[in-house]
């Protein structure tokens, strides 16, 4: 699973290879593992936890954002 | 043939004019590398998120129901025009103003007559302009292109939504130059409110890519629609003014460097009919001293 993680200042992470992302939802907390199914959604402030196998996870800080999942690639558009 | 002495000054005075634009030109290029950077990182973000609205856009049959994307009679237009708060940066300016001048003439000439178009100017040197001809400037906002930031950028765009809302302005339009290298910028007109329906072909790859894709909405699309709208116009504004501003320098820094040449290319010149005076009045000399012996001689 692809990840692509992007603020208005800069690209914040890629990697290719992604086991499990943790997103803030308005609606609450919510992951995402291969091969999900299509879908937007509108994150709120909060934290996103990155999983890839074999590595510690990272965390990147939010203040909102926009997620799209299509085709085993996810795009975060973070603020 | 002008004295020595002249010329020799003018040829101080270009060398410390051409000591200033090169010192200019530095400052623009420096300048510019900050502002290429600050506009292609935002690029991205903003073409992703003009997809995904596309994407969400094209699955909402009843768009038209959004507040954002009502078309109404065009009766009292605002344009937000973006220049620039110094000068010396070649056409950059009066390319904008005539453009917008022009824009008004073609579009609007009627609601012009009524006095309803409205400008909003950003940067001085339209600002000085507009208030001067009978223009009607509400507001103008040259402290923008200073800081750059984009959280006073959001609420310029917020107040632009809610005059949009509240039917005080029927047409928002933005006029700006969009940054393509250092020496090419291009000029642009978008309309900023209501948003424009995405382009025909664009529209078709949305509705391919949506037999493929059948997203799944959460919490539901009007609810992504509303957050998602305000954010694209927020971006879109942002990017609309940093664009503007790498022009700017890249458009000082070009004109700039075009005066360094002309400099140097007038120093030439300038050298050659010092050295031509300075050879006449060695000739002249000898000449003296020659006549002078040869009367002595006599």
């Amino acid at each position: 699973m692809k990840l692509n993680i992007i603020t208005p200042d800069a690209t914040l992470f890629t990697a290719d290879n992604i086991h499990l992302v943790q997103l803030p939802g308005v609606g609450g907390s919510f992951e995402i593992m291969s091969n999900h199914a299509p879908l937007i959604s509108v994150l709120k402030e909060g934290k996103i936890k990155v999983v890839i196998k074999g590595q510690d996870p990272k965390f990147f800080d939010i203040q909102g954002g926009v997620i799209e999942v299509l085709n085993n690639k996810v795009l975060i558009l973070a603020e | 043939m002008p004295g020595l002495k002249e010329v020799r000054i003018r040829i101080a005075s270009v060398r410390s004019t051409q000591q200033i634009t090169n010192a200019m030109k530095m400052v623009a290029a420096s300048k510019l590398r900050k502002a290429q950077t600050a506009i292609l990182k935002l690029r991205p973000y903003a073409a992703k998120l003009r997809e995904i609205l596309q994407n969400l856009s094209s699955s909402i049959e009843n768009s038209s129901e959004n507040t954002f994307s009502k078309e109404r009679d065009p009766n009292k237009i605002l344009i937000v025009v973006i220049a620039s708060n110094r000068g010396l940066c070649g056409g950059f300016n009066s390319n904008i103003i005539k453009a917008t001048q022009e824009f008004i003439e073609t579009r609007y000439p009627a609601q012009f007559e009524k006095g309803n178009v409205s400008l909003i100017c950003i940067g001085r040197k339209a600002s000085e302009f507009f208030s001067k001809k009978n223009y009607h400037v509400i507001e103008v906002r040259d402290d923008l292109l200073d800081s750059l930031r984009f959280d006073i950028v959001s609420l310029l765009a917020e107040k632009l939504m809610k005059a949009f809302t509240d039917k005080e302005y029927d047409r928002i339009h933005i006029i700006y130059n969009q940054f393509k290298n250092a020496a090419v910028q291009r000029l642009i007109m978008e309309q900023f409110l209501p948003i424009v329906p995405a382009a025909q072909e664009t529209k078709t790859k949305a509705i391919e890519k949506e037999v493929t894709a059948d997203y799944i909405f959460e919490p539901d699309k009007e609810t992504i629609l509303r957050e998602l709208i305000p954010k694209t116009l927020r971006i879109q504004l942002f990017k609309a003014i940093l664009d503007s501003f790498a022009s700017e320098q890249g458009a000082r820094m070009t004109a700039m460097q075009k005066a360094t040449d002309n400099a140097d290319d007038l120093l030439k010149e300038l050298q050659i009919s010092y050295n031509k005076a300075r050879q006449s009045t060695i000739t002249n000399e000898i000449l003296e001293i020659v006549n002078g012996a040869e009367a002595l001689k006599g």
